[in-house]
């Protein structure tokens, strides 16, 4: 029996991520050191951790509701009317997902019918293409560029939009690039969205990783909020990655139909985790800002060290990447990103894995100790010193 | 900027100026300026290294010693601390409120010449009322730092 040829074409059809293998090389040499990983270098803050122990203590293994802890629901919309200014209803506008990705995930399959179109400004994260692939929506990449900060902008989307487009995609603060969208630069394109049908699926989990400014909320904008499904979660903002869990936020039928899903695919969130996180959004405000904090020393150096090899980049103010161009080294982003790690045992990820637009830069992840980061900079120096 | 300077120090005394400026997003002339008044004004008063020796062959012990002792007319207890602190086995000193009046940190090469020390040198002294010596058997953390991290990156490259 081909087992292959049973599988169904949908899955088939999904690009594997071509990153694996290179990584694979990496794991088999000691002295490379990594700036490839997108998760917090911080462990979770030990009340959070505490937290979770004591729930298990406690024989706190049962299920939850299907769309999560009634406790925790009220806490993120505690957090999120005290953070950002949006307002949500613990309940039926929230529910509990598996990670930010799940609800991601689940957004995209209650609204896409198939032939839907989906605008994915691109670089970005790579789950929002194949999701929709699967869906069977039609993913419209929206290319944005370094002279625009990777921002995306009015007259991008503007010419992006067709009658059958469904959804928009607002990765900010971004993933790989790094950049925010501001309060100015959202309000542009809640105007050409305004008078059409087209939702938003704003995925925030990034929002307490801004620098010298604080993340706006899309779904803040007057007239948006009904229109918008706030995706965010616990991973980057609190160290919290293996715990899987996330949120999504939105109209309560939207919520409700996203629920469906999830309550036949996930059955509910795990409940350890749904309890640490309650004290996460309880207690964990400081925690998030001095890891903020941390990493905002280590975007200064990288950025700085960077610059000063002689490769340009773009100051971004979110998230914990920075996007360099390559370019001057006269190789494209695989093979830089090859040579690199075979050269000088320094592993950072091709500007290509996040679209095809990410042709000429690479990602440099700064979630690591300062003495790593400036170790990568000193061999990153020397390669592109050679390759100039 | 002082406070911000001084938790960066906190952390790891060897970063460089120039490291320093560039993680605050000030000048380098702004952090030479603000060590060398933190130097000036006492606040800094060394840089040292936090080592952990029993991972070395050193032979040594700590205690930690409870001291009740009557405070001295006109001076309170800093005459007291300052005849303590003197003795270069003394290793810290602390006031302290509750059950007793000092903490004091003891080292020694063996159990011995710390328990004389208290025996022959504290104790005697005028002003002091008792001793509770602990010896200190295995030190878990010390200055915020934990003594058993591990090393390796557990992370892995998932999706990206």
């Amino acid at each position: 029996m081909n087992i292959k040829s049973m599988l169904s074409p949908a899955v088939t059809g999904m690009k594997p991520s071509g990153i694996r293998k290179f990584f694979d090389i990496v794991s088999t040499m000691p002295d490379a050191i990594s700036l490839g990983v997108g998760e917090p270098d911080f462990v979770t803050p030990w009340h959070i951790r505490d937290a979770g122990i004591y729930s298990l203590e406690k024989g706190k293994t049962y299920y939850t509701s299907n769309s999560g802890l009634l406790e925790l629901r009220e806490e993120i919309c505690n957090y999120l009317a005290r953070r950002f200014g949006v307002s949500y209803a613990p309940e039926g506008e929230v529910v509990v997902t598996v990670g930010g990705s799940e609800a991601i995930d689940l957004c995209i399959r209650a609204l896409i019918s198939p032939g839907d179109e989906v605008l994915i400004p691109e670089p970005s994260f790579v789950c929002y293409t194949p999701c929709t692939q699967l869906a069977g929506g039609v993913p419209v990449p929206i290319v944005t560029k370094a002279e625009d900060n990777f921002k995306l902008t009015p007259k991008a989307l503007k010419a992006a939009i067709t009658p059958r487009t469904k959804l928009l995609i607002l990765p900010f603060p971004n993933n790989p690039t790094g950049a925010v969208m501001t309060e100015d630069d959202l309000r542009g394109i809640a105007d050409v969205l305004r008078d059409t049908n087209i939702f938003v699926l704003s995925d925030e989990i990034y929002a307490e990783l801004t620098y010298g400014m604080r993340h706006f909320s899309f779904a803040h904008i007057k007239g948006m909020k009904e229109r918008t499904i706030l995706v965010s979660g616990f991973s980057k903002a609190f160290a919290m990655t293996g715990w899987r869990l996330g949120y999504a936020c939105g109209h309560k039928d939207i919520i409700s139909a996203m629920t469906k899903i999830h309550q036949y695919a996930i059955m509910s969130s795990p409940t350890t985790s749904q309890f640490a996180a309650i004290e996460a959004m309880k207690n964990g405000e400081a925690d998030a800002e001095e890891m903020a904090a941390e990493y905002d020393h280590r975007r200064r150096i990288i950025l700085e060290g960077i610059r000063q090899i002689g490769l340009s980049c773009f100051e971004p103010f979110g998230a914990f990447y920075i996007f360099p161009d390559i370019t001057v080294t006269g190789m494209d982003s695989e093979e830089f990103c090859e040579a690199l790690l075979r050269e000088e045992k320094v592993a950072v990820v091709p500007g290509t894995a996040f679209g095809s637009s990410g042709e000429g830069f690479v990602r440099c992840s700064y979630a690591y100790s300062i003495s790593s980061i400036n170790k990568a900079l000193e061999r990153i120096d020397r390669f592109v010193s050679r390759h100039k | 900027m002082e406070e911000k300077i001084l938790r960066l120090l906190e952390q790891d005394c060897c970063y460089t100026h120039a490291q320093i400026a560039t993680m605050l997003g000030i000048s380098v002339e702004e952090v030479d300026a603000q060590i060398a008044s933190l130097f000036e004004k006492g606040i800094i008063l060394k840089y040292i290294a936090l080592i952990d020796w029993e991972k070395t062959d050193r032979e040594f012990v700590t205690a930690h010693i409870e001291l009740r002792v009557t405070p001295q007319r006109g001076e309170g207890f800093d005459k007291v601390a300052e005849r303590i602190y003197q003795y270069p086995e003394v290793k810290s000193v602390y006031l302290m409120s509750g059950g007793y009046d000092l903490g004091v940190t003891i080292e020694g090469r063996t159990l011995k010449e710390v328990a004389l020390f208290v025996a022959e040198k504290l104790a005697p002294m005028e002003f002091v009322l008792s001793t509770k010596t602990h010896f200190v058997l295995k030190k878990y953390k010390q200055n915020g730092i934990i003594f058993d991290t591990p090393k390796e990156d557990e992370r892995r490259m998932i999706s990206l």
